[in-house]
């Protein structure tokens, strides 16, 4: 247990050190610079000229469709980990219901190549 | 020792407060990234338990896929945020009944509850040793005693699929897309004529260039 932890702690330490040098450049840059906001600097702009429209637009539901797919093969691949690990363990068995389980999710990429969900207009 | 503590506490005491401005902020965006955050000091929790595979499938699913995926929900939905609260009066009563009969529901849940004395000898697979890893502990258990657990997931990850297809998948009809098995067998004969054109004649209107 101690063991894995210690195996952690150069993250910690990696993360105490970005931590740390986000907050001096941030904080220097407040601190040394000098401050003269008006309302000018302060608005947005898109490349000197004034901003079209809000930036929460409405986007296509496509978008949403590719990223769902990619979760459903991230956690695909998620279940692949700890099979690849323990493989030499767990036999043919093991091994068979991985396989079933992938050929499960080829008939639904299968469906989605078919349906052409994989294409972009 | 004393780092382990401290790390616990930071770690917790950032998901606590980040798990309440994901509620708290303004600006849905910022709840969402709220979220991230969240689930990043869970991840650091998870580490701390010795439970450093679900660490990192916490990182790699939760903020890599389902994050961005909220973050799309938010972008989507196209709200008026300031609308949608001047209506939040209206509902307060109705909204603080749900909520006082759940409050009463957990602290009832929270005194009365406490492990049956049986529960002890029933777990399912003793904790492993320290000379295996947590992530071959799960290898050597998913696919073997709870295959139809894991045969369940893939099925629920197959309806979502097709699901997700079925609900949002709409297929614009004059949209001209490749069809790399028509256009790599096109003839050059098919496409190009070669018109013999006499001098100061010009070619006819029927035998133009197509």
């Amino acid at each position: 247990m101690n063991e894995l932890l210690h195996g952690y702690l150069p993250i910690l330490i990696f993360l105490i050190i970005a931590g740390g040098v986000a907050l001096v450049i941030l904080g220097a840059s407040l601190v040394l610079a000098r401050q003269n906001p008006d309302s000018e600097k302060l608005s947005p702009y898109e490349c000197g000229f004034e901003p079209f429209a809000d930036a929460r637009a409405k986007f296509d539901v496509r978008f949403y469709l590719v990223a769902i797919l990619f979760i459903i093969f991230d956690l695909e691949v998620a279940f692949l980990f700890p099979w690849a690990v323990s493989l030499a363990h767990i036999g043919l068995f093991g091994f068979f219901s991985m396989i079933v389980f992938l050929a499960v999710l080829t008939i639904g990429f299968i469906y989605e190549w078919r349906k052409g969900a994989l294409e972009w207009e | 020792m004393i780092v382990q503590a401290i790390c616990f506490y930071i770690f917790s005491a950032i998901a606590v407060a980040s798990g309440v401005m994901v509620i708290a902020a303004r600006n849905p965006v910022h709840s969402v990234l709220f979220l991230i955050l969240a689930f990043f000091n869970a991840a650091g929790l998870f580490v701390l338990m010795g439970a450093e595979f679900l660490a990192m499938i916490l990182v790699i699913v939760y903020v890599g896929a389902v994050a961005v995926l909220f973050l799309f929900v938010v972008m989507m939905l196209d709200i008026d945020f300031a609308q949608l609260r001047s209506g939040a009066v209206r509902y307060l009563p109705i909204g603080a009944t749900v909520g006082i009969i759940l409050a009463v529901e957990l602290v009832l849940m929270f005194a009365a509850w406490v492990f049956a004395p049986e529960v002890g000898q029933a777990l399912a697979a003793p904790m492993p040793g320290a000379h295996v890893t947590n992530t071959a502990a799960l290898g050597d258990l998913l696919y073997t005693k709870y295959v139809y657990a894991f045969q369940a997931a893939g099925i629920i990850l197959l309806i979502a699929m097709i699901g997700a297809i079925v609900l949002t998948l709409r297929h614009k009809p004059d949209v001209r897309r490749q069809k790399i098995g028509v256009q790599v067998s096109r003839r050059r004969t098919e496409t190009i004529a070669l018109v013999k054109v006499k001098a100061r004649e010009g070619i006819g209107e029927e035998e133009g260039v197509r």
